[in-house]
């Protein structure tokens, strides 16, 4: 199993709770804003810790409340793809590509920066700054940081809903090539049905 | 140029060169606390917040007399931290480093809240996003956090420079107005006025106070504009 996570966490008044077990490709988390969508996946990433529970990826287990195994962010080999891109305002676009390539064990680099530029089109943008790009092209940018960072996995939150109609479909082919010729398993979140169903080999519902 | 009666005198200079010093000296002294205590107000959340924050502020209100006898307990020839100085080889007391530590410590309000400011305006989901990237806390802090901050750390440094530059209530109280040692420039005005015929000194160095001041405020305007203004002093 690619994934598996079981997690709970209680904040404030809500309650959230996921459990489910996900195989490669792109899992869809699917369900209404406000589900705790996007908390499963900091909990995924160890942004946020959760009351209780496990996640393990490609058989590592990350966290484990029961174990006390909780596994720094940093040390996660997560690639994480937010709604509005966090690019670094205060470095280029190949500074930001770069940011995690440096930071990388040598051994974890399994994609190299041209390859990555030439794969998501990038070469036209190196110089820029992140507020010189359109939300497209900060996507892309975005995807490929997480890339090169030598991420294992890649967790997608909304990654198209900034974006209008033609930049969707672009990011959306984006996507799926990562999915088809990189095969890193991907955990995707979501509340459009269309896209989700597009994308998706398999939907988690959130409820 | 040879001392002609509108030209800055060598005394002067040396007015000049001694509030430069001081306000530079208290400026580099104060950064690393406030820059600390900026950190703790901003992020920390830990019991008697409040209270720091109060006590950070309270050269901001209390009249600087006030702060002067404070200071003058303290580090005083009789006072803890005073006898702790000497005998480290650096006293205070009637010299220079009492000048630099009295606008030192109301300097430190300006630059906390400054840095404060720029601390809080640094984007927390831009911190998470390095560490999912692979970069330590340190390394977030180093990477992302202090350059994202970093106008508004200058902005502070730079009004701290500027309110050390007008220093006058607590300096006079706690090293007195000594020339050469303790007489910066609003305690040189100051003795100026107390002499008759002296109205050309004064205006000479009030003149200069207002040159150095205005430069050093639109130098911190400056660097907000460029962090984006979130905290402009104007």
């Amino acid at each position: 199993m690619s994934f598996e996570v079981d997690v709970r966490l209680t904040r404030g008044a809500s309650r959230i709770a996921a459990r489910f077990d996900a195989g490669s490709g792109i899992t869809a988390l699917f369900g209404r804003s406000g589900a705790g969508k996007t908390s499963v996946l900091d909990m995924i990433a160890g942004l946020v810790r959760p009351d209780e529970g496990r996640i393990a990826v490609d058989g590592r287990v990350l966290f484990d409340a029961a174990e006390g195994i909780d596994v720094r962010p940093e040390a996660r080999g997560c690639g994480y793809v937010f709604q509005d891109y966090r690019l670094f305002p205060h470095m280029s676009v190949e500074g930001n590509l770069r940011y995690g390539w440096r930071l990388a064990a040598p051994d974890a680099r399994w994609i190299g920066f041209e390859q990555v530029v030439e794969f998501l089109g990038l070469g036209a943008l190196l110089a820029r700054r992140p507020r010189q790009l359109s939300g497209g092209e900060a996507q892309r940018v975005a995807i490929g940081r997480a890339l090169l960072s030598g991420a294992r996995f890649l967790l997608m939150d909304e990654p198209l809903s900034s974006l209008d109609a033609p930049r969707r479909e672009e990011i959306m082919r984006v996507i799926e090539r990562v999915r088809d010729e990189l095969a890193l398993p991907i955990l995707y979140v979501s509340h459009d049905r269309r896209e989700v169903e597009r994308l998706a080999g398999q939907i988690v519902e959130m409820d | 140029m040879v001392s002609a009666p509108n030209s800055i005198s060598p005394e002067e200079w040396g007015i000049i060169w001694l509030s430069l010093k001081v306000s530079a000296a208290a400026m580099v002294a104060t950064l690393p606390v406030a820059f600390a205590l900026a950190w703790a107000l901003a992020r920390g959340r830990f019991f008697g917040r409040v209270l720091l924050d109060g006590l950070v502020h309270l050269p901001l209100v209390l009249p600087p007399v006030v702060t002067g006898w404070l200071l003058l307990i303290v580090f005083g020839g009789t006072g803890v931290a005073g006898r702790w100085l000497a005998a480290m080889g650096m006293p205070v007391m009637f010299r220079w480093t009492g000048a630099a530590l009295a606008a030192s410590v109301m300097a430190l309000p300006l630059m906390v809240r400054a840095i404060r400011l720029s601390l809080e305006s640094v984007d927390r989901r831009l911190e998470a996003a390095a560490r999912t990237l692979g970069a330590s806390r340190g390394r977030v802090f180093a990477t992302i956090t202090l350059p994202l901050a970093l106008p508004g750390v200058l902005a502070g440094m730079v009004l701290g420079f500027a309110r050390s530059l007008g220093e006058f209530g607590a300096t006079i109280t706690f090293v007195s107005n000594i020339p050469g040692e303790t007489q910066t420039l609003p305690l040189a005005i100051y003795a100026a006025l107390q002499v008759p015929g002296q109205e050309g000194i004064v205006t000479r160095l009030a003149l200069i106070s207002v040159g150095l001041s205005l430069v050093a405020l639109v130098a911190s305007e400056v660097l907000t504009r460029r962090m984006g203004g979130r905290s402009h002093v104007l």
